[in-house]
């Protein structure tokens, strides 16, 4: 099941650059929440934060409290087991290039000492079914290499891989970017689905799909979060001028 | 009325497309020349000196016709075996962590500076260094020193081209890997090296092949052998050393066998590199570019 994100006095750094500043926001557990905001806002840094992954830049730095559920992440917990809670997928597909169908959704299993087959052939199965790539590949499974499916089934391979060391949380940064329109809907459909199990934070830039997927939308502009609240507020009455000025398109 | 200018235009863009083809087939021949010429050159030579006994049979003494080289051909084999067992293994270490954990450290930026000095250190110094550090305190010529000599020789080879290839796996399948809560080790063994492998595997065929040409470095360590021998720890024949000796010897009997030992040397090289790229391109998926 999902669970709720507590982000309080959230601060990041690459090098000197202060990417995010003073964030405060609580994420509502088994919903979708959407970031939105112009490129370079600090909307992907701030999804990085939220599984460590912004710490594995060795010029990058945090400071702050996340909690997610009830452990503080970065007090609590070391960044491997955070990330075992807390899927990532990425804007660009990433499956494994050597690795077959099956391999790449087991990787999280197996490469952390999961080796029970039949097991695995289960979560393999529910995964795939759960991204709805099941029909499509699973004549396939070990034939083929996960590289050799379309941009569109590569991103819901990443999510079932994501899926299947069973998260509580599910992180997307801006999954649908590199896809064309029909494989974008599938992921939206999908989004729709997976919200009644996980908590999803998605990161994007198409505002149509943030008021589609999300109860919950988080504006970012320069580093800051100017407003949070439910995506039907923010898109029809939003009460920093900012945030009209962005989703009426005079910038950004 | 403009489409004059522009037919013309698109005559020279078509020269110059079929030009630059021509000067790119031409550089292509270019390349592969020497390599068919020596070869041919070689099999003209050698080929008709090569017969059952020169695989099953040790050197005769001088005087004596016929003979072969078969100590020569397990000599470089065990001598080969030995730099890839000392060689391969530190040389990939070293490449795994240059491209994985010490990026940007002044140990990795040192440790690249001496790979790429070792590597253009001449051979016959890496003899003199194996000569030093290992037959000195042996008290005598060993077919293991001549194998350090060779294996330090593979090292910044293997190391190098380990780096640049772990460099070129994307950044996104290391956060994939690492987004799964897979600890930076494992994701740097299983998914990273992995991906990177067939990359890292030339590069070691490529030290391998250049090795297994060594003469200078061996002449002081492994030292040569007339005779039978497998021991580690005795002088041993090895190929490129027999065909010097028999080449700067006076007859023509050696002469021969000199060039039959080069062309057998030459084919085992692509044998072994073929050999190695079949096994280890077998299970890869196809589609996984």
């Amino acid at each position: 099941m999902g669970v709720g994100i507590e982000v309080i006095n959230l601060n990041a750094w690459y090098g000197t650059n202060h990417s995010l500043q003073d964030i405060n926001l609580n994420i509502p557990g088994n919903q979708a929440t959407a970031l939105i905001g112009p490129s370079g806002c600090g909307k992907s840094t701030f999804v990085r934060c939220l599984n460590r992954m912004h710490e594995t830049n060795p010029i990058a730095r945090v400071t702050g409290t996340v909690r997610i559920g009830d452990v503080d992440i970065y007090a609590d917990a070391k960044p491997v087991e955070i990330r075992r809670r807390v899927g990532m997928v990425f804007q660009r597909p990433n499956p494994f290039p050597t690795m077959s169908i099956y391999d790449n959704v087991a990787a999280g299993l197996k490469l952390n000492g999961y080796s029970n087959r039949r097991a695995l052939d289960e979560i393999v199965e529910k995964s795939l079914r759960n991204s709805a790539l099941w029909d499509e590949v699973k004549d396939d499974l070990r034939k083929k290499s996960g590289a050799s499916l379309s941009g569109g089934q590569q991103q819901r391979l990443c999510i079932a891989r994501a899926l299947a060391v069973d998260p509580e949380v599910l992180l997307m940064d801006e999954p649908a970017s590199a896809l064309d329109p029909v494989s974008t809907s599938k992921i939206e459909d999908l989004i729709f689905q997976l919200k009644s199990q996980y908590t999803i934070v998605i990161v994007t830039h198409n505002m149509q799909q943030a008021a589609r997927v999300a109860e919950k939308t988080g504006f970012f502009l320069n580093g800051r979060m100017v407003e949070f609240d439910s995506t039907h507020k923010i898109f029809t009455n939003p009460s920093d001028k900012r945030t009209e000025d962005y989703i009426t398109g005079r910038f950004g | 009325m403009s489409s004059a200018p522009f037919a013309l235009r698109s005559k020279l863009r078509t020269l110059a497309d079929h030009g630059a083809t021509a000067v790119a087939i031409f550089s292509t021949v270019l390349v592969i020349a020497p390599l068919v010429a020596i070869f041919i050159y070689l099999v003209y030579k050698g080929a008709s000196s090569l017969n059952l006994d020169f695989f099953i049979k040790v050197p005769k003494p001088v005087g004596e016709a016929g003979g072969g080289m078969a100590n020569a051909i397990v000599g470089s084999g065990i001598l080969l075996g030995l730099a890839s067992l000392i060689g391969v293994p530190i040389g990939i270490g070293g490449g795994i962590y240059l491209s994985e954990f010490g990026r940007g450290t002044k140990l990795a930026n040192a440790v690249r500076f001496t790979a790429d000095v070792l590597n253009g250190v001449p051979s016959i110094v890496m003899g003199i260094a194996a000569y030093s550090l290992v037959v000195v305190p042996m008290h005598h010529f060993s077919a293991f020193s001549g194998g350090v000599a060779l294996g330090i020789m593979m090292i910044p080879t293997v190391c190098r081209t380990t780096e640049e290839m772990l460099l070129m796996v994307p950044n996104v399948v290391r956060e994939a890997a690492l987004g799964l809560g897979v600890p930076n080790w494992r994701s740097v063994m299983a998914i990273t090296v992995k991906t990177a492998s067939p990359g890292i595997i030339t590069g070691c065929m490529l030290a391998f092949a250049r090795v297994a040409g060594e003469t200078a470095p061996l002449i002081f360590t492994a030292f040569g052998n007339s005779f039978w021998s497998t021991g580690l720890n005795q002088p041993i024949a090895a190929l490129p050393l027999q065909i010097w000796v028999y080449a700067i010897s006076p007859y023509d009997d050696w002469h021969r066998l000199a060039w039959a030992g080069a062309l057998v040397l030459i084919i085992l090289i692509v044998l072994a590199v073929s050999l190695v790229r079949y096994v280890t391109s077998r299970g890869v998926l196809k589609g996984a570019s």
